[in-house]
């Protein structure tokens, strides 16, 4: 059957569009609009005492200026916290415009509309704010310290501090297990800070008609975005409709909302009456958004002569920036999902996660997890030094086995849900890995090395997504969800899903995604959920509308509908091709009010029954029309998992480090389309890369961003990838009706654990930070081996 | 990242550009690929813009057998492709991409004379010179800047307000001179952490050095290299003495280069790197040397 898709390598139907200039995004958008643009805070801590505008008042085309003062009370009000959490006992969030006190340098200060961006922009320069300047807390040692504070009343600058513990099977907490284990080591991990770096920045485009206001978001999450602009501004949620146009990359920072801009540029608009549109440039991006990473890690960890973990007691701390509008996600990933493909004895985590005087961090593709893998895979690797045995043989002597699943970590993840890893084989995985970078007959030489890192992620969180899938007389499946895109293939991915469960033509399926006007319920695309919770919840809205079909088909054919197949659009009786009915007069049939506007409904006449007039055109129990809504809601994350190893040279006499292979192992359960997998993994891998060789946002002691643009901060070029060899495992999930998990920020989780792996295999030096530049292996080298 | 608010000039030829350069507060506009990026940035705010791309008479690439002069408006990758300078070859692929090669000037990377960017260094070491006009008295007047002369500080050239550098001439090689560029970079095209230009000659060798000063750094390694340091064979005692010799001349380029730490590289990396970098060129290039004496 050619409608048969699920699994299959079908070409991105979105590429076409996005890669010939014809996507739409929200700069495409609002060619007329005015334009707004912001004054930034210059200092990373200090108090407002005046803001003087009157020197902008001459510019040409300026059309409002807009302090925190000029707001309505609601939409003046401190940004929500959107994850509370017990533990985060001090959170904190902006307000849309500084109010007295600016925490970051970026952080908005002054809105300003005029004709156009070069305007507005003229305008900023021109106002004058004057800021009595605070002392900054400009790091995670500051910070700790306790000494400056960030807000006033957050002493020591803590925002949260939480303690999680697994204890030995005889009831031992890791400490204890740690003092009796036969061997400990004692380590010290650093993560610096990196942040998302989309193509497009994030923006906004509003439009106000005096009743209705309708909103353009380069957002991860429309119907949110929706929510929160209806409680800011104070309108009916049904005057309010939030579209996600084609979204440029969003890695995590734009599933944040609401972000100030999204508050304040539709109020300006309502408060104008006029189109108001933003589109973040690049330096408001670095010094605005937000940044993710940055951890400092103290690592104690008991074994046995056989690698085996009896003990891990981790001590992490965390730097949030300077507010907590997405609580404390992060650290919580870090945490939970740090033991990964192994059962360690006993395991505690505490971490303190605290406030400096920076962008905040929220999270970032892979969302604290590649600084969980960064210490679990160190920790194995250190383990194997210390034993002098194989590093593959001591993470195999720590893996759950595949007859342990379901496998409970004893934790609560970060849904709030216990965390129990559904299914996974991780040695057949491991065997898989070797097998493709040839672990076992690699050369070793000064100079070249081979690193490995293993991972497990929760994907798909809930707490739910819906579909909603329609049939129309034209035989056309329109098919959409209300999360978003920004890149993922989702297009393709679930027109395959919908395909496969209708029996239809790709070609004639249709996905609308992150359109508050044809859905309404929806989270966002975030955690690697999108075809985990929407996937499904199309499969299940399908289904429903396949069963309408079936029997509405098999009414005018005189059959059963258990008999029934659809295949290429057309319902037929198994094993009768002619008798058959496509699924275009299906939908006529499925509605009673049969105007002849078009020749399939005319033809469709000759199949209507008689209407029987003893009950009413649409019966108790039915709607019109060939359509059908469904929602998923997961019991649990999904457990995906993977291995990647790598093959790194350094140059002996520059330092230079140049990874020459590459190689991925994944296994994201029953594939829906494994080109678009190898994508997502492609794309991770790059970043993971940039992320341990190339990517790091520098502060100064004066809470200065000093590398906000590409000229400093270092994003690989394709020059710096390597080509990226891939292998599937499908251990399907029992959780969920297609058996799928998340695949999205798999790539990048353990790329600096391996990058980290293979140059201290290539140099037998340690490696305990990231990232790590030829200058830092220089310097590594003139301590170890002066 | 707008620009602030400019007035742009286009004017026809030299003189009407010299002439506009003498009335305005201006600055010129050549392939605007490091130019543009500053005005966006608000980092340079000039009231005038002096666009020369569409003057008369001042691309073009000569060649004679004396060197090489390098019209205002020659792309890199004009240049590049030319050949008409093996060593400005080697630099320009060096240079950033080929679409930012295809807009920047060669001549503007001069008077732009960042101290880590590939040409000034080849300048230098070549002891070429540049071209620079002026508005004066109701004429073009013209004077030639060495190249000794024309470095003045980081991103500061010997061009003056109301200047226009009209060409760069890149003196021709020998027929038995070896010359090589070698560079270490975070990526592909980036600008260069630290990099050697050399020219060994059968009299000496030379090298100039980009990133480890606020302008290039010129060694002259007098005889202390020469063609035999490349030979090919390191168990020959000539050549052992050829290696000390390398490792020498590269302790001295170490020696005269004061190399400032940034984000990017320490102060110790850079001094060592350009010491390596020192050693790999001058070998290269006397290997080149050598063939083409037919050694
Ligand atoms: C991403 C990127 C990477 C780069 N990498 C490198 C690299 O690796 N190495 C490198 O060397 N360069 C690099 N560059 C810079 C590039 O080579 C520039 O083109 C060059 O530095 C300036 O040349 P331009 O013609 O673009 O000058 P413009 O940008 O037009 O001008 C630069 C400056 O020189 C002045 N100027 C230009 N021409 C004249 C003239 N004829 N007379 C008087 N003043 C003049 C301008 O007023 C301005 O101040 C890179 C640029 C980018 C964008």
């Amino acid at each position: 059957m050619t409608t048969r898709l699920f699994g299959e390598r079908v070409p991105r139907r979105e590429d076409p569009r996005l890669l010939t200039g014809q996507g739409r995004y929200l700069d495409d958008l609002g060619r007329e609009a005015l334009a707004a643009a912001f004054v930034r805070a210059p200092h990373a801590h200090a108090r407002i005492r005046d803001i003087d505008v009157a020197g902008a008042l001459d510019v040409a085309g300026l059309v409002a200026v807009y302090t925190w003062e000029d707001l309505p009370e609601r939409a003046g009000r401190a940004l929500p916290l959107l994850i509370p959490h017990p533990a985060l006992t001090h959170g904190r969030t902006a307000y849309p415009l500084a109010r007295d006190v600016v925490r970051h340098v970026g952080e908005p200060v002054v809105m300003v509309v005029a004709t156009d961006r070069y305007a507005a922009e003229d305008a900023c320069a021109l106002i004058q704010v004057d800021y009595e300047p605070l002392k900054p807390v400009a790091g995670l040692e500051e910070a700790v310290q306790g000494v400056r504070l960030v807000h006033e009343d957050v002493p020591g600058n803590v925002g949260a501090h939480l303690v999680q513990e697994v204890m030995t099977a005889d009831g031992r907490g890791a400490r204890e297990a740690i003092e009796t284990s036969p061997h400990t080591l004692a380590f010290r991990l650093d993560i610096e800070r990196s942040a998302s770096m989309p193509l497009e920045g994030r923006g906004v485009y509003a439009r106000w008609d005096g009743r209705d206001l309708r909103v353009y978001s380069s957002t991860q999450t429309s119907t949110s975005v929706r929510m929160a602009v209806a409680a800011a501004l104070g309108l009916p949620l049904p005057q309010v409709e939030v579209i996600a146009p084609d979204v440029g990359g969003g890695f995590g920072v734009k599933i944040v909302h609401p972000w100030p801009e999204e508050v304040l540029v539709p109020w300006a608009a309502m408060t104008l009456g006029r189109e108001v549109k933003w589109s973040e440039d690049r330096r408001e991006h670095f010094v605005s958004s937000a940044h993710e990473r940055g951890q400092v890690q103290y690592v104690r960890v008991g074994f046995d002569d056989d690698g085996r973990v009896l003990g891990l007691d981790v001590t992490i701390l965390h730097d949030h920036g300077a507010y907590t509008p997405y609580g404390i996600i992060v650290p919580i990933v870090t945490s939970t999902q740090l033991p990964g493909p192994y059962k360690p004895g006993s395991y505690r985590v505490e971490f303190t996660s605290v406030y400096t005087n920076t962008v905040q961090v929220t999270p970032y593709r892979g969302a604290g997890r590649p600084q969980a893998v960064f210490c679990m895979e160190r920790t194995m690797d250190k383990i194997a030094r210390y034993l002098g045995k194989d590093r593959t043989e001591v993470r195999a002597a720590n893996f759950i086995r595949p007859e342990e699943f379901p496998y409970d970590q004893g934790m609560t993840f970060q849904d709030g849900r216990p965390l129990i890893y559904d299914s996974g084989n991780y040695p057949e995985m491991l065997r898989m890995i070797k097998e493709l970078i040839g672990w076992d007959s690699f050369e070793r030489r000064p100079g070249r090395g081979i690193g490995i890192g293993c991972y497990v992620e929760g994907t798909g969180v809930g707490p739910y997504e819906g579909g909603h899938v329609q049939i129309t007389s034209d035989g056309r499946v329109h098919v959409s969800t209300g999360l978003t895109s920004q890149g993922q293939g989702h297009e393709t991915a679930f027109a395959q899903i919908a395909a496969t469960e209708l029996g239809v033509p790709i070609e004639r399926v249709s996905v609308v995604t992150g359109d508050t006007r044809r859905f309404g319920y929806a989270v966002g695309t975030f955690a690697s959920r999108a075809a985990v919770v929407s996937g499904n919840a199309i499969a299940l809205a399908c289904r429903k509308v396949r069963r309408k079909a079936l029997r509405i088909a098999a009414d005018a054919l005189e059959a059963n509908p258990d008999d029934l197949d659809i295949a290429d659009g057309i319902v037929h009786v198994a094993g009768a091709p002619s008798a058959a009915i496509p699924l275009s007069t299906v939908a006529v049939l499925a509605n009673p009010l049969r105007y002849a506007f078009d020749d399939e409904t005319a033809r469709a006449t000759q199949f209507a029954g008689a209407a029987s007039p003893d009950r009413p055109p649409v019966a108790e129990g039915e709607e019109p029309g060939l359509e059908g809504r469904d929602y998923y809601s997961p019991i649990r994350s999904t457990f995906a998992a993977g291995m990647h190893a790598a093959v790194v040279e350094t140059d002996p006499d520059t330092a230079e480090i140049k990874v020459v292979r590459y190689a991925v192992v994944h296994d994201c359960g029953r594939l829906i389309n494994p080109m678009i997998v190898e994508g997502q993994i492609h794309g991770g891998v790059a970043q993971g890369i940039g992320g341990a060789l190339y990517e790091r946002i520098v502060y100064d002691q004066h809470g200065q961003l000093v590398n906000a643009s590409f000229m400093d901060f270092l994003m690989p070029y394709a020059t710096e990838i390597p080509h990226i060899e891939t292998g599937h495992l499908e251990t399907p999930s029992p959780l969920n009706p297609l058996g799928i998990k998340g695949a999205g920020e798999a790539g990048v989780i353990p790329v600096s654990a391996v990058i980290a792996s293979a140059i201290e295999d290539a140099e037998g030096i340690e490696i305990d930070r990231m990232p790590l530049s030829p200058s830092d292996l220089f310097d590594l080298r003139t301590t170890h081996r002066p | 990242m707008k620009p602030p608010p400019f007035t742009y000039h286009a004017p026809r030829d030299l003189a009407a550009a010299v002439r506009t350069l003498a009335e305005v507060d201006g600055k010129v506009l050549a392939g605007g690929q490091s130019l543009i990026p500053m005005l966006n940035m608000r980092l340079a705010a000039p009231a005038h813009l002096v666009d020369i791309n569409r003057a008369e008479g001042l691309g073009g690439i000569e060649a004679d057998p004396a060197g090489v002069r390098v019209g205002a408006l020659a792309r890199h990758s004009e240049v590049e492709r030319s050949g008409a300078h093996p060593l400005l070859t080697r630099a320009l692929r060096l240079v950033a991409h080929p679409v930012i090669r295809n807009r920047g000037t060669v001549v503007g990377s001069l008077v732009h004379a960042d101290p880590a960017a590939e040409l000034p260094a080849v300048l230098a070491v070549l002891g070429g010179a540049v071209r620079v006009a002026r508005w004066d008295g109701g004429a073009v007047a013209v004077r030639e800047v060495p190249a000794a002369e024309f470095f003045v500080g980081p991103m500061e050239s010997a061009v003056a307000p109301g200047e226009l550098a009209v060409s760069a001439f890149f003196p021709a090689l020998g027929a038995h001179d070896g010359v090589a560029f070698e560079e270490v970079a975070r990526r592909h095209g980036d600008y260069a952490l630290a990099g050697v230009c050399a020219v060994v000659t059968p009299r000496g060798a030379k090298v100039a050095c980009v990133g480890v000063g606020p302008v290039p750094v010129v060694v002259d390694l007098g005889d202390l290299v020469n063609l035999d340091s490349g030979a090919p064979d390191p168990r020959a005692a000539a050549d052992l003495r050829a290696a000390a010799d390398l490792r020498a001349a590269a302790e001295a380029v170490r020696e005269a280069t004061e190399p400032e730490a940034d984000i990017h590289a320490s102060a110790a990396y850079r001094r060592h790197l350009v010491g390596v970098l020192a050693e790999r060129a001058l070998r290269e290039a006397a290997r080149e040397g050598a063939a083409a004496r037919g050694a």
